[in-house]
């Protein structure tokens, strides 16, 4: 235990809240993300698993609670806040652009510019750079895409979710956040997205997952957070623990209490 | 490695190479209508035709341009004739009439509908509207201003600074209004800022897909509002080369400019859904019109048939735009 305590605390939020009228979304939930893990969030429909990815996305704004990053607190008004201090999020939709290519969509909205004037003020695109940029990206991932001029269009599910993981992964500095990042995947491209996920966290890069998938959550996760009625029911440990009872405490037919020690995390 | 993969590529692939292939369908269009018509008329094929095609077009093609950067972003604008017109009587009054120093009208009338197209914008974005409505109440506003302030009278005597536009310049035999060639370059430069700046890319992405785009970061409101008023702006450039070209200030110009500027947008391949297309296109769809126009009335067609080849043209557009994007 000790030595887990030990480990470094990249993204935690304390007794988080968030009402919306008379629903409960968070209730004083905790969160707690380790430097270099993967961490799966799982938790019934309405167990507030979204809200907390919301705060912690920026996407929303919680009623009380503290959300520290490297020990630090931090406040996000917007995703664009939290993309600033090193978040990057992959949402369900994947925020893609089907019409423009790969490179494109890599380095949309925050373009790398001609150096001088030429950017400054004309705000004209170091397209060179971007392209080359951009390969080496791709290259690193292996997600085996014939070009990166291809519009993104022409890619399958799986693809385009690699090329969506890629971005988050690429402009990273801190946390990589992931909605139901192997949703509407066949078998091999989900497969391929896991392999994604490992390979970001393995450049050091911790990931947060949410997933129903929870055959995936148990292959890919080194932690599982379960949220319960708005708080964090348990932390439990993949290789300790059985998907049954994992399903029991996020249902709330068992108790974290009755786990044997060895299954928390 | 890479640097040969970015050779080949930044040139060919990254959408921004000289012309994507779907606009090559109404430039081959626009040459087929040429062939036709030399054979028809032997009148047709001459250099002083062709700047008299340009001429004719550079008005309603001015527009398009604003036109288009509205329909890339997935909007409409029906006002912009109607705000053409408004800033093109605003000018010549203050100049005939109020007896301001003719550049002063100028900036004053372009300023005027630029800050139309702001309002579209502004409407747009904040009150959330779309953009077909928002317009079309903009287009009745604007002509009853128009129609309120002129009197519904055309201004004459307009001093030689407000028309110089108007005026040929000589290429080679042939005389080509300065205005057409302001045209020419509006189109350049448009073409150039879509192409490879980033808020050109921004614009793209917010017709594509506007979701995305803000989760990307982008400031999708200060695009739109960005494009709407740019578009404003063209339209009063265009309410200078209408005043240029005809010598007054009309309160009928532009009242089927609207449309007219849609049809060149769509003639040129852009899609009306947003977020496809190249401005370029926009000029070929304008001269395609414009050919087409003139070709008939060179072999003698009545205009109602003009009218009626135009509309014919656009189903085919249209039909050739939605039979290319079902394959996707």
């Amino acid at each position: 235990m000790s030595q887990m305590q030990a480990q470094k605390l990249v993204l935690e939020a304390r007794g988080l809240t968030k009402r919306y009228g008379h629903v409960t979304a968070l209730d004083g939930t905790d969160f707690e993300l380790r430097s270099g893990e993967i961490l799966a969030v799982i938790g019934d429909n309405g167990a507030g698993k979204s809200s907390l990815i919301k705060a912690l996305s920026g996407a929303m704004v919680p009623d009380e609670g503290q959300i520290l990053l490297d020990g630090a607190q931090v406040s996000f008004k917007s995703p664009i806040d939290a993309r600033r201090e090193g978040i990057e999020t992959v949402y369900q939709d994947l925020a893609v652009v089907p019409a423009m290519t790969i490179a494109e969509n890599l380095f949309l909205g925050r373009e790398i510019l001609r150096p001088g004037r030429l950017g400054r003020f004309m705000r004209l695109l170091d397209k060179k750079r971007m392209l080359v940029e951009s390969q080496s990206y791709m290259d690193g991932l292996k997600i085996g895409l014939r070009s990166i001029t291809q519009a993104v269009e022409t890619l399958s599910g799986g693809q385009r979710q690699g090329v969506a993981v890629a971005r988050s992964a690429a402009f990273a500095r801190h946390v990589v956040i992931m909605d139901e990042p192997t949703a509407a995947l066949g078998v091999k491209e989900g497969n391929m997205v896991l392999q994604l996920i490992r390979n970001v966290r393995d450049k050091g890069l911790p990931v947060i997952i949410i997933s129903h998938n929870m055959p995936h959550v148990f292959e890919i996760a080194d932690r599982i957070h379960i949220q319960r009625l708005g708080r964090r029911a348990a932390i439990v440990n993949p290789k300790r623990i059985s998907m049954s009872d994992t399903v029991a405490v996020m249902t709330g037919a068992m108790q974290a209490q009755d786990l044997p020690a060895e299954c928390l995390s | 490695m890479p640097g040969e993969i970015v050779k080949s590529l930044t040139r060919a692939h990254w959408p921004t190479g000289f012309l994507p292939l779907s606009s090559l369908g109404p430039l081959a269009a626009l040459l087929l209508a040429c062939l036709f018509f030399s054979t028809q008329s032997d009148r047709f094929l001459s250099l002083q035709n062709f700047s008299l095609i340009l001429q004719q077009v550079m008005v309603v093609g001015t527009i398009a341009i604003g036109q288009t950067l509205i329909i890339l972003t997935a909007g409409i604008d029906l006002s912009c004739g109607a705000i053409m017109a408004l800033a093109n009587v605003a000018m010549a009054k203050f100049a005939v009439q109020y007896g301001w120093d003719p550049y002063l009208a100028i900036v004053v009338g372009i300023a005027l509908s630029t800050g139309f197209g702001m309002i579209n914008g502004l409407l747009v974005t904040k009150a959330r509207l779309p953009s077909f409505i928002v317009t079309l109440a903009t287009l009745n506003i604007a002509f009853a201003f128009t129609q309120i302030f002129s009197g519904a009278e055309t201004i004459t005597n307009l001093p030689p600074a407000m028309t110089a536009l108007g005026n040929p310049l000589m290429v080679f035999g042939a005389p080509v209004l300065w205005g057409s060639l302001v045209m020419l370059g509006l189109y350049l430069l448009t073409w150039w800022v879509l192409r490879d700046t980033a808020p050109g890319r921004h614009v793209y992405a917010v017709g594509n897909n506007i979701e995305s785009a803000r989760l990307t970061g982008i400031a999708t409101n200060r695009v739109l509002l960005g494009v709407y008023t740019a578009a404003g702006l063209l339209y009063g450039i265009a309410a200078l080369l209408s005043v240029a070209r005809t010598g007054v200030g009309d309160p009928q110009a532009g009242q089927t400019d609207n449309l007219a500027s849609i049809t060149a947008v769509v003639l040129g391949g852009t899609s009306l859904f947003g977020g496809r297309g190249v401005v370029l296109g926009s000029l070929v769809g304008a001269l395609i019109v414009g050919v087409f126009v003139n070709g008939l009335t060179l072999m003698g067609v009545q205009s109602v048939y003009q009218m009626l080849i135009t509309g014919i043209l656009v189903l085919l557009a249209v039909a050739t735009d939605q039979m290319v994007h079902k394959r996707r």
